[in-house]
């Protein structure tokens, strides 16, 4: 930097979060110039996707049926049997789904945006893209990031269902709750809005995933080694970010959107 | 004809590390430079400051009447499809094939057909003699290759101003003699402004019509070849002859008792392995192969160092006066008598009076 810039603690952090949030809106801006690279997102769409799917269905089971079980254990004790249904399909819309999907579009998808782009700016591939006029936020990052989000979006659909039912089957079956009366309570407490906060919640962070691993990508320190350590805080900072964002958009969606019945 | 590139006071650091400072030059349109350097002086983040890759801390470059510096994204991204880069590695995309890559900037920028673009691109290919590899990956062919391959997507879209960064790391001389000859070809037949960057000495003797060289964060010398060729400077001499002997140290720059013994070491019969020979001078410059047209280069350069031919060093004078023919003589009006026939200008002339000093 020039002279001029003067240097404080913490400069540095503030530098990178600035440059992050400039690539966040540079990937929105670019995201409405033509030509769209369709061919790219939908590439991109499959390989997140593939690379997801199966762990987040693994990770949703067990997920559901903790849920369950430590919500059974509770509601038993607080007498509120007929509620189980409710509670559980609250917290796993809600909180669990969409963290479940960030946490494995950020693990499994971000990691592997973040090596990609990390392994093309060593090799200069990055540069001589710009040299050869081509914007590569608009042809290489957009493509990723909406796909994260895409993906996010639809397998947040997954989770919910997958733990829905591992939620059912181990109050249902290990429990020894009532089938009808975990379905009739869904409506009690849940509402259409739960639905769409989780959504919109999945698409946020599918968003955040795909921006961090790029900008990680795109500013490795130093030869190969660097694109591993990119790749490792790419990670890390999606998690943190999410956590983060998550608690702002609860509170928030907590504040605006009165629970049913009250 | 190329465009001209103006670089005014450029100055660029990262962090409280200065690279170079005020650099100041202008690339002749049409003609070949080259930029010498010691490893680590920053050759390659002049290239990339001057593509608008890194930002400089100050200064102006200026093609076209756009200052790179300072202009917004879109600008930049219109400029930039002037030039043709050549990176260190050639830069290829991994994902593509040769083919591909080399198709990539035309597809990326016109409107052509994909019959249209297959004549081109073989025809790129054939160029950099690559043909029969258009279905390889980059990753299964060699270095050289790989440059070639960086060379031909460079040259797609004939471009006005051709950057190479190290165009004869990782070459085996005779390639590097192919390459230059390309190089060479190039100018005559499209007339780009052509920047090399290198440490290649042969690569400077022959190839360019300008020479400039960074040492210790800053431009020594930049001007035409006779002048640098010719030149006192220990910095030059000890670069072109490639010795320990001189300022240039390991790690940049040398201290004052480090020189001494190593002078002390030489005067005492102790051969620091260069060649006794002294490589400046002017040496003959690389010509178009016989058949392409003439490059329109050499014209211009020979007008306008003529025009400030009073104000060299009287070694680069002579030189030039020297390699002057009977009809540029006439053409400049100087009367001197020529003392070599007309046609013989392109043999190696000692135009270095005094040998080693």
């Amino acid at each position: 930097m020039t002279a001029a810039t003067r240097s404080f603690p913490g400069a540095g952090a503030l530098r990178e979060t600035g440059r992050l949030c400039a690539l966040g809106i540079d990937v929105v801006v670019n995201t409405f110039r033509r030509p769209f690279q369709t061919r790219e997102f939908i590439q991109q769409c499959w390989f997140i996707a593939s690379v997801t799917i199966l762990p987040t269905a693994l990770v949703a089971i067990p997920f559901g049926a903790i849920v369950a079980l430590q919500l059974g254990t509770l509601i038993v004790q607080l007498g509120a049997q007929s509620f189980t249904g409710a509670a559980s399909v609250l917290a796993i819309i809600q909180q669990a789904a969409p963290l479940v999907t960030a946490l494995l579009v950020a693990g499994a998808g971000g990691s592997a945006i973040c090596a990609d782009i990390g392994s093309r700016t060593i090799r200069e591939e990055i540069d001589a893209m710009e040299v050869l006029g081509v914007s590569p936020v608009q042809r290489l990052i957009v493509p990723r990031v909406l796909a994260a989000m895409l993906v996010a979006v639809l397998l947040n659909g997954l989770v919910s269902v997958v733990g829905v039912m591992g939620g059912y089957f181990f109050n249902v079956v290990l429990q020894g709750g009532t089938p009808g009366a975990y379905l009739a309570s869904f409506s009690a407490l849940a509402q259409l809005p739960d639905l769409w906060i989780s959504e919109l919640k999945a698409l946020i962070f599918g968003f955040i995933a795909g921006v961090v691993a790029a900008y990680r990508g795109l500013n490795p320190k130093g030869g190969p080694k660097g694109v591993g350590d990119a790749v490792n805080q790419s990670v890390v900072i999606t998690f943190l970010l999410l956590f983060f964002v998550n608690f702002v958009l609860t509170a928030v969606y907590l504040q605006v959107v009165p629970a049913k019945g009250s | 004809m190329g465009a001209e590139v103006v670089v005014e006071g450029l100055t660029k650091s990262f962090g409280n590390q200065a690279i170079w400072r005020d650099v100041t030059l202008t690339l002749p349109p049409g003609e070949v430079s080259v930029m010498l350097g010691p490893s680590g002086t920053g050759k390659s983040v002049f290239l990339k400051s001057m593509i608008g890759l890194l930002k400089p801390d100050r200064g102006r470059c200026v093609v076209n009447g756009v200052d790179i510096v300072t202009c917004s994204e879109a600008k930049l991204y219109e400029v930039r499809k002037l030039f043709g880069v050549l990176f260190q590695d050639g830069a290829l995309f991994g994902s593509m094939n040769l083919y591909d890559n080399v198709a990539f900037p035309l597809r990326e920028h016109t409107r052509k057909s994909e019959a249209e673009i297959k004549r081109i691109v073989l025809d790129k290919l054939e160029l950099t003699g690559l043909q029969g590899a258009e279905r390889k990956l980059p990753g299964e062919i060699s270095g050289g290759m790989r440059k070639r391959a960086g060379l031909a997507r460079a040259l797609v879209l004939d471009p006005e101003i051709i950057l190479c960064d190290e165009p004869d790391s990782g070459l085996d001389p005779v390639r590097t003699a192919y390459l230059s000859q390309l190089l060479i070809d190039l100018n005559a037949q499209i007339d780009a402004t052509i920047l090399i960057v290198t440490h290649n000495i042969n690569l400077a003797r022959t190839v360019p019509d300008n020479l400039g060289m960074l040492f210790r964060k800053e431009l020594v010398m930049f001007g035409p070849r006779e002048v640098l060729l010719t030149s006192d400077e220990p910095v030059v001499e000890q670069f072109l002859n490639g010795r320990r002997i001189g300022p240039i140290g390991m790690s940049e720059e040398k201290d004052a008792a480090q020189m001494a013994q190593e002078a002390a070491h030489a005067a005492a019969g102790h051969s620091d392995g260069s060649s006794e020979e002294d490589l400046r001078g002017i040496v003959a410059q690389l010509e178009p192969t016989p058949g392409l047209p003439e490059r329109k280069a050499v014209r211009r350069r020979k007008d306008r160092v003529m025009q400030v031919l009073h104000s060299l060093p009287a070694a680069a004078r002579e030189g030039i006066i020297a390699s002057l023919t009977h009809e540029d003589r006439l053409r400049y009006g100087l009367t001197a008598p020529s003392p070599r026939p007309a046609h013989d200008d392109t043999q190696e002339i000692p135009v270095w009076p005094g040998g080693r000093p």
